[in-house]
């Protein structure tokens, strides 16, 4: 059995459905991320593992515990919110000590764990100062150190880093991992940015209407999202539609395109390309899956540019492709210029038909 | 499908909540929402208990009845308009302006606060009675009526209103005022469109407020009323003096209608004004402006110096042997009234009533506004029933109060009947009477608290009680502080309810004052007045004092906050 095992989770708000029969295993000491758009359920999910709403009908069952029906209190977890919550008027050393035991003969054992969870996030020495003394990703850090200090079971993060600023985010963010790592801890984070969930995840839980979209490792969520709404909401893509003429073949427009996978039978197929798959050719190749795009629109943004291409394609709409800088060259592209470009065979990835 | 309902999962201390609310509203039920049925109780119903509208016939056939209770609306909505934009101007000064010394032109504007209503009645004879000095400014109307009674009105009531109205215009969105003027709006209609609509709620409560202020006030009308008839003095005959409880009913009931009405739209006003403020408004901070700052400044200069006047008069008058004819400084007046007039001993029940009104009001609204805004799952109804009647008492006057309570705890069926005439139920009809402004001060200051500190401590196992006394006590210090000090002064002045409720043992120093004036003792009521202004001063500076230290030396961490 799963170390978090949540059976058939349902939550409504009125005529809302917050979560629809949710089923999830999560594996102990997996960093696990719960990923959607506003309102997809997520947080209505995690605050239900916390105790802090209750399902309509489910069951969720923590290291062979049912928890369905406990309050917050007897459930085993630390949390950790965007907002921080520290307890403004208690000073470093007291919020982390706050789920401690302080009776007398314990209170040098709260000391010492209080030290140990500051060196841990890395804020040695911190004890006497104020939450407002501090920067957000220090909050940040104590609320984490606080979250931990009572050795819980559990790590439930919501939206833990959507309060800092980017360069912030993105430190925090490689240290919560390195911290979860070390640790072992089991938890469960929720957040809207994707580039923070593959970053960071074990497994990513796609989210959206209450329902789970798609679970699996960011890599697979990326190369091989399950369906319209995770190709959209992870990176950005370009959905193709084509004929299918052959096992391995497809037309879409004047384009004739091998693909490595095996395409269904039906008469259409649709496959999803991410803009860094479309690659940049000589003009006179004439290799397999290449084709002629129309320069649209060229955005310059550092590392990387993205173009807008028009391609002769079935339904004509343009194509996003993104090339880094280094791959170009410091050649130029400049709009109404024409490109030969190709798609590799292995990345004409099926899409299945849509819902 | 079929929707299970959520099990009842919570046993013992996380049932308590639930049921410490349902304590508060038990409470609230018995000692306001009762009284005021037995209002309508007692309206309808003849000298045998059966039903009847024959008081309503009998009351509009009662001569001077009518004639009062048309007098009380007038004065009263008169007040009320000469006093909502008097007092919403001097706020907007205070709040929207860059005026040196806002703290002392705060102050002056709050001066009132401190003594009895029949300080500015006291004061105003003097100024322009028989004998007053600006007596010519009157050209000859006489102030012994609704003239004397609308001043004096306005004075005693301007403090009650700059109060909401200071919290009103406190917070304002910045942006928005950028945004008006980034479109080039004028500023008149940038008044017109950012100000106002933001101020709407402070401004129709400060209304409220006024209107059931004006309407229950008794020590104005019997001070400088002359002859005019006025309900809350034809009441307090009818009922105290005649022991005529169903026509006391009746005008009550009629006071309460137009309140209660107002307080339905105010409640539909504050419903649809909900989320004007978001977390991510950047606080709005006035820019130095002449051409606004300086008619401002010498609109408040104006009305502080009108409002030391009237209480330096009263002050004044305390200490002269006999205005106008001998202007000799003597303390006779103030030993007069302690010692001869017996005001000593009203002016300890009055102390003890405002300690104890402090003492156990304080903690109750504070839970209740706690357990409503920071406790989890109960009945919503329970949650919106509390919410409404602690609304409630904004809307009722003191007078009708103080009749619900008679015809409710006076009735020999009624087990509470022992608290009748006895110290409690003037502490109690204290409380509710002030419950309403000190239940939204509890209110603002927990709402501005991070929502989450109650799940972090659950997830810590922390029951919510300690983080009640551990966090949200010392955070919120300031404002159970100020609700303090608000129940003191009030406790300490009010007569409106108190007065039908008082016995010969209990008798508060407003009401004793009261009965010198009617005695004919100007400068023993003017001394007495004074010494209630003295103690509720000091015991504001004592506040000040305390919170400073308190704040100081177990506080640090107030310091960082930015």
């Amino acid at each position: 059995m799963a170390h978090l095992d949540i059976r058939r989770l349902s939550k409504r708000y009125g005529q809302f459905v917050a979560l629809d029969h949710i089923e999830l295993a999560v594996d102990e000491g997996e960093f696990l991320v719960l990923l959607g758009p506003s309102g997809c359920g997520k947080t209505t999910l995690l605050r239900a593992i916390a105790g802090l709403e209750m399902q309509d009908e489910g069951e969720i069952v923590h290291a062979g515990r049912d928890i369905s029906r406990l309050p917050p209190g007897q459930r085993d977890y630390g949390i950790v919110f965007q907002s921080y919550a520290l307890f403004p008027n208690l000073s470093v050393a007291d919020n982390v000590a706050y789920g401690l035991n302080s009776s007398r003969n314990e209170r040098r054992l709260a000391k010492q764990r209080v030290e140990e969870m500051l060196e841990l996030v890395g804020l040695p020495g911190t004890q006497a100062k104020y939450p407002a003394q501090l920067s957000g990703g220090q909050q940040q850090r104590i609320a984490l150190a606080r979250a931990l200090a009572t050795a819980p079971d559990l790590l439930l993060l919501d939206e833990p880093l959507s309060a800092l600023d980017a360069i912030e985010r993105v430190r925090l963010r490689g240290e919560i991992r390195a911290l979860q790592t070390r640790l072992g801890v089991t938890t469960i984070m929720v957040t809207h940015d994707q580039e923070e969930a593959l970053a960071m995840a074990d497994r990513i839980v796609v989210m959206q209407q209450g329902r789970i979209q798609q679970i699996g490792e960011p890599r697979d969520i990326y190369r091989q999202p399950g369906n319209d709404f995770v190709a959209d909401f992870i990176g950005r893509g370009n959905l193709l539609t084509a004929e299918r003429v052959g096992p391995h073949h497809a037309r879409s427009g004047d384009l004739l395109l091998r693909t490595a996978a095996e395409l269904p039978a039906g008469a259409t197929a649709r496959f999803y390309v991410r803009p860094e798959d479309i690659r940049l050719h000589d003009t006179l190749d004439q290799g397999e899956n290449t084709f002629y795009g129309h320069v649209l629109k060229c955005e310059f943004l550092g590392p990387y540019s993205l173009v807008t291409l028009r391609a002769h394609t079935a339904d004509g709409r343009p194509l996003v492709a993104q090339f880094s800088s280094n791959y170009l060259c410091g050649r130029e592209i400049r709009p109404g210029a024409m490109l030969r470009l190709g798609i590799p065979a292995e990345h004409l990835q099926p899409l299945p038909e849509a819902a | 499908m079929i929707l299970r309902r959520p099990l009842v999962f919570r046993s013992g201390a996380e049932r308590l909540p639930g049921v410490l609310l349902l304590g508060a509203a038990v409470a609230l039920a018995l000692f306001l929402v009762l009284p005021l049925l037995a209002l309508l109780v007692g309206s309808v119903r003849d000298d045998d208990g059966a039903f009847s509208l024959l008081r309503f016939v009998e009351f509009a056939a009662t001569p001077g009845m009518a004639t009062a209770a048309w007098n009380t609306l007038w004065v009263a909505a008169l007040v009320t308009v000469i006093t909502v934009p008097l007092a919403f101007l001097y706020a907007y000064a205070i709040q929207r302006a860059c005026l040196p010394l806002r703290g002392l032109w705060r102050l002056i504007g709050l001066s009132a606060l401190l003594g009895p209503s029949l300080v500015g009645a006291i004061a105003f004879i003097q100024w322009f009675g028989t004998q007053g000095v600006l007596k010519a400014w009157l050209g000859g109307a006489s102030v012994y009526g609704p003239v004397g009674i609308v001043m004096a009105t306005v004075y005693a009531a301007f403090p009650h209103a700059l109060m909401i109205l200071v919290v009103a215009l406190a917070t304002a969105d910045g942006r928005l005022y950028e945004a008006a003027d980034a479109l080039g709006a004028s500023r008149w209609r940038r008044f017109r469109t950012v100000t106002l609509p933001a101020a709407k709620y402070g401004l129709i409560s400060a209304a409220l407020v006024v209107f059931a202020y004006s309407v229950s006030e008794f020590g104005i009308p019997k001070v400088i009323g002359g002859n005019f008839p006025v309900l809350a003095v034809e009441v307090y005959i009818q009922v105290v003096g005649q022991h005529n409880f169903g026509r006391g009913a009746i005008v009550a009931l009629l006071l309460l209608l137009p309140v209660l009405f107002a307080f339905a739209i105010d409640t539909w006003v504050q419903r649809r004004q909900q989320a004007s403020l978001t977390a991510r408004a950047v606080p709005y901070q006035p820019r130095p402006d002449r051409r606004r700052d300086l008619p401002l400044l010498l609109y408040c200069l104006l009305l502080a110096t009108a409002m030391l006047g009237v209480l330096g008069m009263a002050m004044y008058t305390s200490l002269v042997r006999f205005w106008p004819y001998n202007l000799e400084l003597t303390f006779d007046h103030y030993i007069y009234g302690l010692a001869e007039a017996g005001v000593l001993a009203a002016w300890q029940n009055s102390l003890k009533i405002a300690a104890l009104t402090a003492l156990f009001g304080t903690p109750l609204v504070f839970l209740t506004a706690w357990l409503l805004e920071r406790t989890p799952a109960r009945p919503a109804a329970l949650g919106t029933a509390v919410r409404a009647m602690a609304a409630l008492p904004m809307g009722v006057p003191g007078l009708v109060l103080g009749i619900g309570y008679i015809l409710f705890f006076n009735s020999p069926d009624n087990p509470l009947n022992g608290l009748y005439h006895t110290l409690t139920i003037m502490v109690v009809a204290t409380v509710v009477h002030f419950y309403t402004p000190c239940h939204l001060t509890a209110v603002t200051a927990l709402k501005s608290l991070d929502r989450e500190f109650e799940a972090v401590s659950a997830s810590l196992k922390v029951s919510r009680f300690v983080t009640l006394w551990r966090v949200t006590l010392p955070v919120c210090l300031p404002a159970v502080l100020e609700i303090a000090r608000y129940l003191f002064i009030n406790a300490m002045t009010t007569v409106s309810a108190l007065v039908f409720l008082y016995s010969s043992n209990t008798l508060p120093a407003a009401v004793a004052i009261l009965n010198l004036d009617e005695a004919g003792e100007l400068g023993p009521a003017a001394a007495m007045a004074t010494l209630i202004v003295l103690t509720s001063a000091l015991i504001s500076l004592v506040y000040s004092l305390l919170t400073h230290l308190l704040l100081r030396r177990h506080q640090a961490w107030r310091h960082f906050q930015r």
